[in-house]
C-alpha cells in the first residue's frame, strides 16, 4: 500500500510516497519543472492510477497534462483537452481544479477554470466539455474576478445524486441538482464586505468549500471573511467563525470519515494576509464549527508570515483521517492522525497551490 | 508565397526538432495565414503560439522583418513573398 501526495506549485509538481502508512515520504521531483501546477489530481479509479495537472507556462498557455504512470511520461490532447467552443468567444486561461467523480462514475472529470466555466469529462481528462447551463447563466457577465482571477475552483459532485455543488471567486456557490443543466446561487448568509449590499443573492467571494462526512447537504464554506456551515445544502448559511483567531482564509477541509470535523487555517484578515501574530496553526472542528481547537504547536512554525492557498490542503481517506497542507513559501505538512501531530515532509518548494492524496494499491 | 517561419529552441520539438519552417501560405499574406499554414498538423505548436479565439499569447512576441506585430496590425500583419516570421518569448516567466 503506497499513498501519494501531489504537490503542485508555481514552478512545477512533485510527488511524495508514503509506504509506511503515512509515517515518512519520499519525494520525488520537479516534474513539469517551470510549469505552473494549478490544479492535480490523482484518478485511482482506472487501472492504472492516472495523475492530471492543470499547468501554466509561463509564455505559451495553459493545458491539461495527464500521466499514467506516476509521472514518468506526460500525454497532452493536441488541441487542448479545454478548449472552449468557437461561439464562446472565449479563451482558457488557467485551471484551477481537476476533480474526478466517483468510482461509479468512470471516466468522468469535472474541471473548474478561469474565466468562470465548469468543464466535464467523460473520457479520464483527455477532452473536456463545457458545461453549458453554468456558461450561459445569465447572472455570468456580473461574477468578478477576485484577486487571482475570475474561476470556478470549486467542484462538488454528489456520489448520490445529480447534484453537483461549485464555488466561484467571486459569483459564490451555485448548485445543479440535474448534473449541470440549470443552477441557482446558494448564498444566503454568506458575507460580501466588498459590495454595497453585504448579503446579497450572489457574488460572494467564497473561497473553498467541503461536504461533511455526514452527508451531502451539511457543507463548510471558508469565505473571503467569514467561515459558514450549512445543513441544507447551501439554501442558508450560518456562520461558525466563533472560537477562531480570524475568519480570514482560504482553505477548509471536512474530514471524509467522521461528521462534523473539519479544518481551517486562519489568516488576520483580507487586508493582512498572513497567519495570526505569525503562528502558522491549523484549528479543527469535531462538532460541525461550535468549537474549534488549535492544533500543530511544537511543529508548525512561530515567526511564519506565509499563507496556504484555497487548494493547497487536503485530507485522506485513511482510517485516522490524514491531513496535508503546503504554504506559499514551500513548505509541505502532514499529519497522519487529524491534526494531533504534524511532520515537515518537504521545504524550500516554490509556492504551493494545489495537493492531493490517494492510496494506491 | 513562401515565407520562413523562425522558432525559438523550446517550441521546435514542436516543429519536428527544427528551428526553421518554411511556410507556403498561398495568396493570403498575412500573419494569421502564416499561423493558420504552420498549425496544419502541429496544433500543439499553434496552441503555444495562439489561444483558441487566434489570439497571440500575451508573452508571446511575433516580428515580421524585425517588426513586432503588436505595433502593426497584430495576426492581420501584411506578409510579404520571402519575409520572416520570428516567434520569441517576450521577458516574462520565470
Amino acid at each position: 500500500m503506497t499513498d501519494l501526495l501531489a504537490i503542485g506549485t508555481r514552478k512545477g509538481l512533485w510527488l511524495a510516497r508514503s509506504d509506511d502508512d503515512r509515517r515518512s515520504w519520499k519525494v520525488d521531483g520537479p516534474h513539469l519543472l517551470a510549469q505552473e501546477v494549478a490544479a492535480v489530481s490523482v484518478d485511482t479509479r482506472r487501472e492504472q492510477p492516472r495523475v492530471l495537472a492543470g499547468i501554466m507556462y509561463g509564455h505559451w498557455g495553459p493545458s491539461v497534462m495527464r500521466s499514467d504512470d506516476l509521472g514518468a511520461s506526460w500525454q497532452e490532447t493536441d488541441h487542448g483537452a479545454i478548449r472552449f467552443p468557437e461561439d464562446a468567444g472565449a479563451a482558457l486561461e488557467r485551471v484551477w481544479q481537476l476533480r474526478p467523480d466517483t468510482a461509479d462514475r468512470a471516466d468522468v472529470v469535472w474541471a473548474g477554470c478561469e474565466p468562470h466555466s465548469l468543464w466535464r469529462s467523460t473520457d479520464g481528462g483527455a477532452s473536456f466539455e463545457l458545461v453549458r447551463g453554468l456558461w450561459d447563466h445569465p447572472h455570468r457577465p456580473t461574477w468578478q474576478p477576485g484577486g487571482g482571477g475570475g474561476a470556478v475552483h470549486t467542484v462538488l459532485p454528489d456520489p448520490a445524486s445529480d447534484r453537483v455543488t461549485i464555488a466561484m471567486s467571486t459569483g459564490g456557490v451555485y448548485v445543479s441538482e440535474d448534473g449541470g443543466q440549470k443552477w441557482e446561487p446558494r448564498n444566503r448568509g454568506i458575507g460580501a464586505e466588498f459590495m454595497p449590499e453585504t448579503t446579497p443573492e450572489y457574488g460572494q467571494c467564497v473561497h473553498k468549500v467541503a461536504v461533511d462526512a455526514s452527508g451531502p447537504d451539511r457543507l463548510y464554506a471558508q469565505n473571503h471573511g467569514g467561515v459558514y456551515r450549512s445543513d441544507d445544502a447551501g439554501g442558508s448559511w450560518t456562520s461558525i467563525a466563533g472560537g477562531l483567531p480570524a475568519d480570514f482564509g482560504f482553505p477548509i477541509v471536512s474530514s471524509p470519515r467522521t461528521p462534523g470535523t473539519a479544518w481551517v487555517i486562519p489568516l488576520v484578515a483580507d487586508m493582512q494576509r498572513v497567519p495570526p501574530d505569525g503562528r502558522l496553526r491549523v484549528h479543527r472542528t469535531r462538532d460541525a464549527g461550535e468549537t474549534w481547537t488549535e492544533l500543530g504547536g511544537g511543529v508548525l512554525p512561530d515567526g511564519s508570515w506565509t499563507s496556504v492557498l484555497r487548494d493547497a490542503f487536503c485530507a485522506d481517506e485513511g482510517d485516522p483521517t490524514g491531513i496535508y497542507f503546503g504554504t506559499r513559501d514551500g513548505c509541505v505538512y502532514a499529519s497522519a492522525d487529524e491534526g494531533e501531530s504534524f511532520s515537515l515532509v518537504v521545504d524550500h518548494l516554490p509556492d504551493v497551490l494545489t495537493i492531493r492524496v490517494a492510496r494506491l494499491p | 508565397m513562401t515565407v520562413e517561419v523562425v522558432l525559438p529552441g523550446f517550441l521546435a520539438d514542436l516543429a519536428g526538432g527544427s528551428k526553421h519552417v518554411e511556410i507556403d501560405v498561398g495568396e493570403d499574406g498575412t500573419l494569421a495565414a502564416v499561423l493558420d499554414q504552420l498549425a496544419e498538423g502541429r496544433p500543439l505548436l499553434d496552441r503555444r503560439i495562439r489561444d483558441e479565439t487566434g489570439r497571440l499569447r500575451r508573452f508571446v512576441n511575433v516580428y515580421v522583418d524585425g517588426d513586432d506585430v503588436r505595433f502593426e496590425q497584430g495576426v492581420a500583419t501584411p506578409v510579404k513573398d520571402g519575409a520572416v516570421v520570428q516567434v520569441l518569448p517576450s521577458v516574462a516567466g520565470g
